[in-house]
């Protein structure tokens, strides 16, 4: 096994742009990797080992000619989620199976500007609907540190990938958590950044108001140096914040909390809390106050209605962006005998092609949404959203950011939790207030619960993304030296599996 | 036991409400960068976004927004400071992405209203139409359903979609109720319509082609006993293409629910089509179960929020109305009133304009659009704006009718053969040859042949018997193939035969 493939994001591209490594072994070693091990972790739906080495050739010329991109040459994995022109896209859905997309997505566009080389599409909870990555059409992925249990979802694909050492960078996009939950079971890190600080465009929607593309890596520093890549305002999407992106990068890199006010969210504890997740939590939190940072507690009183709410703006929205997948233009068709009429044809084909728990949002959302039941479904919820986002907007007026666990558990076995979709659901507790309020947010690791990770979550407000990384970079060098580098180089060594 | 209108108005009074859709006419389609061209090949004016692909995201199209304020504006309305955009959900194939983007409860312009002249028994009168709202939104792709007995879906062996027309920016124009018109109503609901084109042909958003449906407009017509003050059942009627369409749809409406009620039956509310040929209805879905399109706010847009400043610097660009504008033409033109709402029904003001722009006297610029193109359009079945002559044309041939190189005659053949797509005035003398016969000689010879062949008429002319000569002359007429100048000919014959 080449060496290259534990080190991080920011070493390789440095090794790139000496000279001392070509980008073409590099991505060889990852793809070999893939190879090794993906068998057991399944994190990917495809490889494209052919035009990720012409990418990694394209890098090399592109050093050769002084490429200025921080991460030139550096392998990633893309969540399914997101169009790459001629590759397939499934979203973990069998509607889409077989469709390649015309169209890169804006995040795609930027990351192939910057030298970055896409291996392949990462195995996703269909249409980003889940937390454990189970409800993917494809199979579930597994988690490198317990193939028995999940990976988190809907990202689980992306997490894994990096925790299994396939890729040094990932996309995730998270919605309710599917970037921070999966990081956090798989001790890596996440960050969704401020909703309208990445593009949307050519992310296969699930929830439009609450979608947000993001970086995944195994360090701090990594997830910034990728932040930075992918963020900024895109024409293409009207909800993208026409801003500078604040400097993430060197926020990682300053990692000083001294005198920042980090406030402890009071509802996002206790009860459903497991004692190695909060214990990790405490510990965490001594280390910031060592660091200078102030800890106090602050009250988020609505974010109790949280989970309910997510419940029905997300169906709601999933149940309006669903209904294109109608067999009428790509992807699956069924019943086409030619003497079905196309309501007949849409219909037996959302049948086959939609799984359970997605049939099960749009049922929710059609409901939701209908007249007579608006006002009290999707109107309530939305005003619940208002009233969490005030609750953000009052802590902020207290401290600098917000922390908490990023789940109550650590990963729980496969199948576990599949019969009970509300289970499932609490799995986002934590997670969800953050996306209905469109702030900012990161999950990074904070150690291990009888060997399994726990994850760490800071929320930052809209546009101050990079007090995610001052806080996340402290708080992770602090641990860096306890565990000896990225908490990832404890994981179990999955060759031969 | 089949009523007539003067029974039915007799009895009822009507209700109206029009919705009208107008495509507009930007470049660019309305959350895409895709064109818009009229008739290209199918599928050729398509991308991610108006297809719907996975993952493509619509972006407002700035002009189209303009353009609506503008129709606003022009219709009097009050410009909403935030409006938004929502989505109308129904699956449909020709619809990509399965719902609608549209405006629902926050639409972009309220409250305005529309002053519309109708001829009544008591001369001119004016109708206030109020509008309820000007909305955008997206046209659907259009299906072309083949086999099958209808030309629907249902039935069909298989249907064509062309996804071209989806995505281009449509307003939709809405009335409140309009009542108190009594039998005038499908006068009214055409000149309103008429109106309301001619103001959005003077705000250039629009082509404004009912024919090829960058104009549509549902007529929505109900009856209730007069003096019951109440609304009756409506029904909607779709596919209404031309205005005079517009005009028999509510008539025919009106007679059909009136004959409805007075066998005490009820009207059933529901989407009718017009037929063109009958002139009457046929039934479509029924509406009677609403049907829940469960809009929402449309996720994926940020609300609408014109500056005011903006707002009324794009009122202050407004054109001139046309009912001023025709106002200032007639007294310009010194046209009578009865001469004026002709040029008007027909369509003609702004050809008359343009041709007299052109250097045309008025009165012959009018005489020929209201007269003989005129004609030759009611034969084609086609609108005057329609016809294939431009105020051009008839510029020039009402110059060459000046200069003496064309006589009345020789230009009605020259405008027939312009309309027949033979080329501008000037190539068609060309081509055909056409001059007007002034050589005197070749015409005295004629005229000398005539006086042979009818020695008697001749003598009876010399005698002083002159209205005698009309048959010399057209026998002249005749023999110079008509292209000689009928005055001049007379004129020489009456010198030969003595009497000049």
């Amino acid at each position: 096994m080449s060496d290259l493939i534990k080190k991080g994001a920011a070493e390789l591209a440095t090794l790139i742009a000496s000279g001392e490594v070509s980008s073409r072994e590099v991505t060889q070693a990852h793809l070999d990797q893939i190879e090794r091990v993906d068998g057991a972790i399944n994190a990917f739906l495809y490889v494209d080992a052919e035009g990720a080495l012409a990418q990694a050739e394209l890098a090399d010329k592109a050093r050769g000619n002084g490429s200025s991109s921080a991460l030139n040459g550096v392998p990633l994995a893309l969540k399914d989620v997101l169009t790459q022109k001629g590759i397939p896209t499934t979203c973990g859905s069998k509607i889409l199976e077989g469709w390649r997309p015309p169209y890169d997505a804006t995040v795609v566009t930027k990351l192939k500007n910057a030298g970055v080389v896409i291996l392949g599409k990462t195995n996703m909870d269909e249409f980003a609907m889940g937390s454990s990555t189970e409800n993917s059409a494809y199979g579930p992925t597994r988690n490198p540190w317990d193939v028995q249990r999940i990976p988190g979802g809907s990202g689980g694909g992306s997490a894994a990938a990096l925790a299994a050492f396939e890729a040094p960078l990932a996309i995730g996009t998270d919605t309710g958590g599917s970037i921070r939950q999966p990081a956090a079971v798989t001790g890596t890190v996440g960050v969704k950044p401020t909703y309208g600080g990445v593009s949307r465009y050519g992310l296969v929607a699930f929830s439009s108001s609450l979608d947000q593309a993001g970086p995944c890596a195994r360090t701090v520093l990594d997830t910034a140096l990728l932040h930075q890549i992918i963020a900024g305002h895109d024409p293409k999407d009207a909800t993208s914040i026409n801003a500078p992106v604040p400097d993430v990068v060197a926020a990682a890199k300053s990692a000083d909390v001294k005198g920042m006010k980090i406030g402890v969210v009071q509802e996002l504890s206790g009860d459903g809390y497991e004692k190695g997740v909060a214990d990790r939590f405490a510990e965490s939190l001594a280390i910031l106050e060592s660091l200078g940072a102030e800890i106090v507690e602050v009250s988020c009183p609505n974010f109790k209605f949280a989970l309910g709410a997510y419940y029905l703006i997300a169906p709601s929205e999933a149940s309006s962006n669903l209904a294109r997948f109608d067999a009428m233009r790509y992807g699956l068709r069924v019943g086409d005998d030619g003497a079905r009429s196309a309501e007949e044809v849409m219909s037996m084909t959302r049948e086959v092609g939609f799984g359970s728990e997605v049939k099960r949002r749009i049922i929710l959302g059609t409901y939701a949404l209908s007249a007579g039941y608006y006002d009290a479904f999707y109107g309530s919820a939305q005003k619940v959203r208002t009233l969490i986002t005030q609750d953000f907007s009052q802590a902020y007026q207290k401290v600098d950011v917000l922390v908490s666990p990023t789940t109550p558990t650590v990963a729980f076995k496969i199948g576990e939790k599949s019969d009970d979709p509300i289970a499932m659901y609490l799995n986002d507790v934590a997670t969800i207030p953050v996306n209905l309020a469109g702030v900012a947010s990161m999950s990074l690791p904070a150690g291990l619960s009888e060997g399994l990770p726990v994850g760490f979550q800071i929320i930052a407000p809209a546009m101050k993304d990079d007090r995610l990384y001052r806080v996340g970079g402290a708080l992770e060098r602090e641990l860096h030296k306890q565990w000896n580098g990225p908490l990832t180089n404890q994981a179990p060594n999955l060759v031969g599996q | 036991m089949a009523l007539t209108y003067e029974e039915v108005i007799s009895k009822y009074e009507p209700s109206l409400g029009l919705e009208v859709h107008v495509e507009l006419n930007t470049q660019t389609k309305m959350f895409c960068g895709c064109a818009t061209v009229f008739g290209a090949a199918p599928n050729t004016q398509t991308c991610p976004v108006c297809l719907g692909m996975p993952g493509a995201l619509p972006v407002v199209n700035e002009k189209a927004i303009e353009s609506t304020i503008r129709i606003g504006l022009a219709l009097n309305c009050s410009i909403t400071p935030k409006s938004r955009f929502a989505r109308k959900n129904y699956f449909y194939p020709d619809m990509p992405k399965n719902f609608q983007i549209s405006q629902y409860d926050e639409p972009i312009c309220t409250n305005g209203y529309l002053d519309v002249d109708v001829e009544t028994d008591e001369g001119m009168q004016t109708f206030r139409i109020e509008i309820e709202r000007v909305h955008m939104e997206e046209d659907t792709g259009k299906s072309l359903h083949v086999g099958g007995a209808t030309g629907r879906i249902h039935g069909a062996e298989y249907s064509l979609l062309d996804y071209n027309r989806a995505g281009i920016p449509l307003v939709e124009i809405v009335t409140k109720v309009v009542s108190g018109t009594g039998k005038y109503a499908p006068e009214v609901a055409k000149a309103y319509v008429k109106e309301l084109r001619d103001i959005l042909r003077s705000l250039g958003v629009s082509d404004v082609k009912m024919e090829q449906g960058s104009l549509r407009c549902d007529a929505n017509v109900s009856l209730a006993p007069i003096g019951s003050g109440k609304l009756g059942t409506r029904s909607e009627t779709k596919n209404v293409n031309s205005l005079r369409s517009v005009e028999r749809a509510v008539r025919g409406e009106m007679i059909r629910h009136a004959r409805l009620l007075d066998k005490g039956e009820r009207v059933i509310q529901e989407t009718r089509h017009f037929q063109e040929d009958s002139g009457g209805t046929r039934s479509g879905r029924s509406k009677e179960q609403a049907e829940d399109y469960r809009y929402f706010p449309e996720p994926d847009l940020t609300p609408v929020a014109p500056a005011a400043e903006w707002v009324e610097q794009l009122r202050s660009e407004l054109p001139e109305k046309p009912s001023l504008r025709r106002a200032r033409l007639q007294s310009q033109w010194q046209v009578p009133d009865k001469e004026m709402a002709a040029l008007v029904n027909a369509g003609a003001v702004d050809l008359v304009e343009e041709t007299v722009a052109l250097g045309a006297d008025p009165t012959r610029a009018r005489g020929w659009w209201l007269g003989e193109i005129s004609r030759l359009a009611n034969e084609a079945e086609i609108e005057l704006t329609s016809i294939s002559i431009t105020p051009k044309d008839v510029a020039r041939i009402i110059e060459l009718i000046s200069a003496g190189e064309l006589t009345d005659k020789l230009a009605r053949q020259v405008v027939a053969a312009v309309i027949a797509g033979e080329g501008d005035p000037d190539s068609v003398i060309a081509t055909q040859g056409i001059k007007v016969v002034s050589d005197e000689s070749a015409l005295i010879a004629a005229i000398e042949k005539a006086i042979a062949a009818q020695p008697e008429t001749a003598e009876k002319v010399r005698n002083g018997h002159v209205p005698a000569a009309g048959a010399l002359i057209g026998a002249v007429m005749k023999e110079t193939k008509g292209q000689a100048d009928a005055a001049r000919v007379r004129e020489l014959l009456l010198g030969l035969l003595g009497q000049g």
